[in-house]
Parts: structure tokens; sequence; C-alpha cells
């Protein structure tokens, strides 16, 4: 494996009960890298998610992380190596205030062991937190409970929660999904332009080519489980493969 | 993890009710009063046990395998060591449950709903056979339990009583510590969301076992207590389901939203069973139900959703 690139994997591989999800993925990714992740419903995208991010133990083949083999870790050793991620329906506290799902992953990832005992609400993490609320503009949601918050709000919680533990990668699955289209383009502009100061490298699943082509570097298209192009979003998006099997045009 | 736990107001009002019920308790209430609270104070750190395990959604219907290890680790160290004081009871105790709760969790913190509850109560049975076959232990007689010492002084009902009370402050202190804390608002956190707390990097199965672990220390401080309380052990008052089936039915009707509410239910509880076994020994038991089904119907979230209701429609008032 080469290490002049963050994150690798090798033939990698997923089959459920022998029908096969993914197969022979190859994908090397360098440092500050913003990817697009493309493809029709059933192509493979959340399940190669799944396998860097730990949800899921590939079949065969190998993840390389920084020069290490990953292949098969669990999610919390993921996180704690620096490889975090957002999901397709928000994964946050529901029945809690936007502010106490935050200072949760805060805590979690600033404190470890006998640490985990002081009081959650302390005077510096909240501060923290309020800067983390007004970057990523929920400051105002703050004390609301997440459950009555709009989906565009929860998917911001959801990857603020994902980024509050400094990710060196960080996976977006879908982060406009179920958004307005009011929404969209503030959730992505407050969301890359955060992590683009923070040079976090940035895989994510998105459907929608008009926030593919304005936030991306380079393209992954994904068909029935395998990688069909890899290139700028000018030419993926341009590639017959990719017309035909992903745009459907 | 103390900072500042005694300006916390749940602390505060725990501790001013948990006062003046020692006072009443002590000096002016009759014997029998005093009993039942002293009773109820025990049996409650049972039930904030269990109320720990509740709030994320985990429930225990063997609870009293930790009550009664407790008690019997009390009855077992005065036979074989001559354990008298109250202070090495309580300890040993604690000790006893925590140890078998930690073991027992590598296993439990596995299991979710249904098979949780079953699985504990599957491992109290396991227990309550063992006693009940044990003819060293008394069998289904039990064993009977000396007054307790307090270095060596023997303690009076009322010192007793006032000793538990301060156990149960110390708990409170503790367990509204830990729920404040990080890991403790982990408990609802869960209870929301396990893959999330998974991807913020903690383990779910670490957080339910570190709470189980709490939770059948204090069942087992409850049973220690009980048994230095009632001067007596055995399986059928200790370890039997229906003890197990007690201790939840006091967690429901007590409610999950402040740290005193198990103590309070408890110590009602304990005032409903006497006066069903005076009003209606043949029938105590429909009173209990019936008490279950109003609290069920009517105040689904327990005793303290009442006091919730009336504080907020004071409020309304005032406005």
């Amino acid at each position: 494996m080469n290490n002049n690139f963050i994150l690798q994997t090798k033939d990698l591989q997923k089959s459920f009960s022998g029908i096969i999800a993914a197969e022979n993925i190859n994908i090397s990714v360098k440092e500050g890298e913003i990817i697009g992740i493309i493809g029709a419903n059933g192509a493979g995208k959340t399940v190669f998610v799944n396998m860097i991010t730990g949800y899921l133990k590939p079949t065969s083949g190998k993840i390389h992380f920084l020069g290490n083999d990953i292949t098969g870790i669990k999610p919390r050793e993921a996180t704690h190596i620096g490889v975090c991620r957002s999901f397709q329906v928000s994964q946050v506290f529901m029945t809690m205030t936007v502010k106490q799902n935050l200072m949760i992953a805060m805590s979690l990832s600033k404190k470890k062991g006998g640490q985990l005992l002081l009081p959650l609400e302390d005077e510096k993490l909240s501060k923290e937190c309020d800067k983390i609320l007004d970057l990523y503009k929920i400051k105002k949601q703050g004390d609301l409970i997440v459950s009555t918050l709009s989906q565009g709000m929860r998917k911001l919680l959801d990857i603020a929660m994902a980024v509050v533990g400094n990710p060196k990668v960080l996976l977006l699955d879908e982060p406009t999904s179920g958004v307005s289209v009011e929404e969209k383009f503030g959730i992505m502009d407050i969301v890359i332009s955060a992590l683009k100061k923070s040079g976090t490298t940035v895989l994510f699943v998105e459907h929608d080519m008009e926030i593919v082509e304005r936030y991306v570097d380079r393209v992954i298209a994904f068909y029935q489980g395998q990688v069909i192009c890899d290139d700028t979003p000018k030419k993926a998006l341009k590639n017959k493969k990719v017309i035909q099997y992903v745009l459907g045009s | 993890m103390f900072k500042g736990i005694l300006k916390d107001q749940s602390v505060q009002t725990s501790i001013g009710v948990i006062f003046i019920l020692l006072i009443f308790g002590s000096f002016i209430l009759p014997e029998w009063m005093s009993n039942n609270f002293m009773y109820g104070m025990s049996r409650g750190l049972a039930v904030l046990g269990l109320m720990i395990l509740w709030r994320t959604n985990l429930v225990s219907f063997g609870h009293a395998l930790y009550y009664g290890f407790g008690a019997y680790a009390v009855a077992l160290c005065q036979k074989f060591f001559g354990v008298t004081d109250i202070l090495l009871r309580l300890l040993i105790a604690v000790a006893a449950a925590g140890l078998l709760g930690f073991a027992l969790g590598f296993i439990l913190r596995k299991y979710r709903e249904i098979f949780f509850a079953m699985l504990s109560l599957a491992f109290s049975m396991v227990l309550y056979g063992l006693l009940a076959k044990a003819e060293f232990l008394g069998s289904t007689d039990g064993m009977s339990i000396s007054p307790s010492t307090f270095f060596g002084t023997e303690l009076g009902r009322i010192a007793l009583f006032n000793f538990i009370g301060l156990v149960v402050i110390l708990a409170i202190i503790f367990a509204q510590a830990y729920l404040r804390s990080s890991l403790g608002h982990l408990t609802t956190a869960i209870q929301d969301n396990e893959i999330r707390v998974e991807y913020l990097g903690y383990s779910v199965e670490k957080a339910i076992h570190i709470k189980y672990v709490i939770s059948a220390c204090l069942a087992g401080g409850a049973g220690g207590l009980m048994a230095a309380s009632l001067g007596q052990v055995d399986p059928d008052s200790m370890v039997l389901w229906s003890v197990s089936g007690e201790l939840v039915f006091v967690t429901i009707m007590s409610g999950l939203g402040n740290i005193l509410a198990p103590f309070i239910g408890a110590v009602i509880f304990e005032f409903i069973r006497t006066y069903a076994f005076e009003w209606a020994p043949q029938a105590w038991q429909m009173i209990i139900g019936g008490t279950l089904l109003a609290i069920i119907f009517f105040s689904p979230g327990g005793l303290w959703s009442l006091f919730q209701k009336l504080n907020f429609l004071r409020k309304k008032n005032n406005e």
C-alpha cells in the first residue's frame, strides 16, 4: 500500500448469502480530497461506506488507513483512529436537546476513562459547543428537543456530531437526502466550508448531481457493486457508463 | 465527579425529605410506622438501581438476585466470621452483589428488551433453587441475623433507622453525580440510539455493564440493610421471583423522573402493603394490583409525574 494516500482499499468485496453487494473495489484517497460517491440505488455505495467505517466486515479484500490495515475494525475503533461518518437517516438522540447531543459527542471525544465521570455540563465544554453550533448555524435551536427539528437541522446536527472528534476522514451518507430543495445548498455550503477549514478528507454519497458538480474534487461512480468510473466531476458526468447506469439518460 | 453536587436541586430536596423522615421516624411516629420507613428506604436503594437501568430501557425481572445475594452475604459473614458491624455488613453486601453483577454483566450486556428481563429472572431463579436446597444456608427456613453493631456498640432500632437514612442520602448523592456525568448521560443516549453512541467512540456494552454493576451494588446494599433490619434472611422473602416483581412494581409506581422517587415509592408501597394486609388479609394482593392498575391508567409516569403535574398547575395558577 502507498503511504501517500490517507485511505486505500484493495480488492474489497462484500457478499450477503452469495449475493455480491460490492466487488473488486480499489480506491485511493489523498488527504484533503472531497470525493462524491454516486450510483443508482443498490449500487453498493452505502455498503462501501459501511465497510470503511466498520459497520460491515468485508468478505475479502483490505482497507488501509494511513498505511495501517483497518479491515474489519469495530465502529468505535474507526472513530478512535479518525474515520467518522454521518448517516443516511440522521442518527441523533431524539429525546435530548440539540446542545445535549453535541455535548455528549464532544465529551466522548475529549474525555477519557475517569474524566467521563465529571459532569457533562461544564462551562468550557459548553462554550466550545456553542461555537460549533454557531458554525453549523443551529445555535438558535440549541435548547430544542431534536425530535421537533426539521430533517435538514437533524442532518446538520448529525454531521456536527461526527465532526467534533476531529476526524481525518469523514464519510457522509447522503447528507442532503430528505432535505428540502431550499435547505440543501445551504447545508452543503455550511458543511463543506467547515470541513475545508479543518482540512478533513471527505467522501460523500450523493444522488443530487448539482451538489456533486458544485462541491467535489473527484467522483467515484458505482454500478452493481463495482466502480465504473473514478474521475473529475466534469469528465465523470460525461462518461458513457455513468450516463447509462447512473444518470439514466 | 461530586463537584457542586450539593448544589443540585434534586439532591438538596432529597436530603431535606430524608431528614424530615428521619426526624419523624425517630421521635414522633409509632414504631410500626418508622419500621415501614426503614424498610421502604432500604428497598428504595434496589428500586434506585432498577431506575438507573430502566432509563436505558433495560428492565430487570430478576433484581432479587442481587438483593438476596447481598442479604445472604451478610448472613454468611456473620455465620463464618462473626461480622456484625453494620458498616462492614453494608460493604460486604455491596461488594458481593457488585462482584456477581460484574461477572453476570458480561452475559447480560449483550441482551436487550425481553431477553434481558427474562435472563435476569432466570439467574435469580437459579440462586433461589440453590438457596432453597442448601441445608447449610437454612434451606427454605433461611438464617437469622443477630442485631447489628457499630464499632462494638449494639445498634438500637432508631440508630439503625438513622444509619439507613444516611446510606440513602449517600446513595442519592452518588447516583445523581453519576447520572449528571458524561457517562450517566449515556443512559438516555443509549436508549435513544445505540448506533450513534458506538460511532461516537464509546462501547455501548461497556456503558451498560457499568450501569448494571452500579444497579447490582445498590440492590445488594438494599438486601444487606433489609437483612440487618428484619433479622432474618430466607429465599422466599429475598430471592423469589415475586420479590423481583415487587421491585419492578415499585419502580413503575415511583416513576423515573427524579432520584428521590424510588424512595418515596418504596415507602408508600410499604404502607399500602401494611394497610392491605390489615383491611383484606385474604385478598391484599388485589389491593396491590388495583394500585398498579390505577397508576398505569391514570399516571403512567408514576407518582413522581403527579408531583410534577401539581407543581406545573401551581406555577400556572401563580401566573
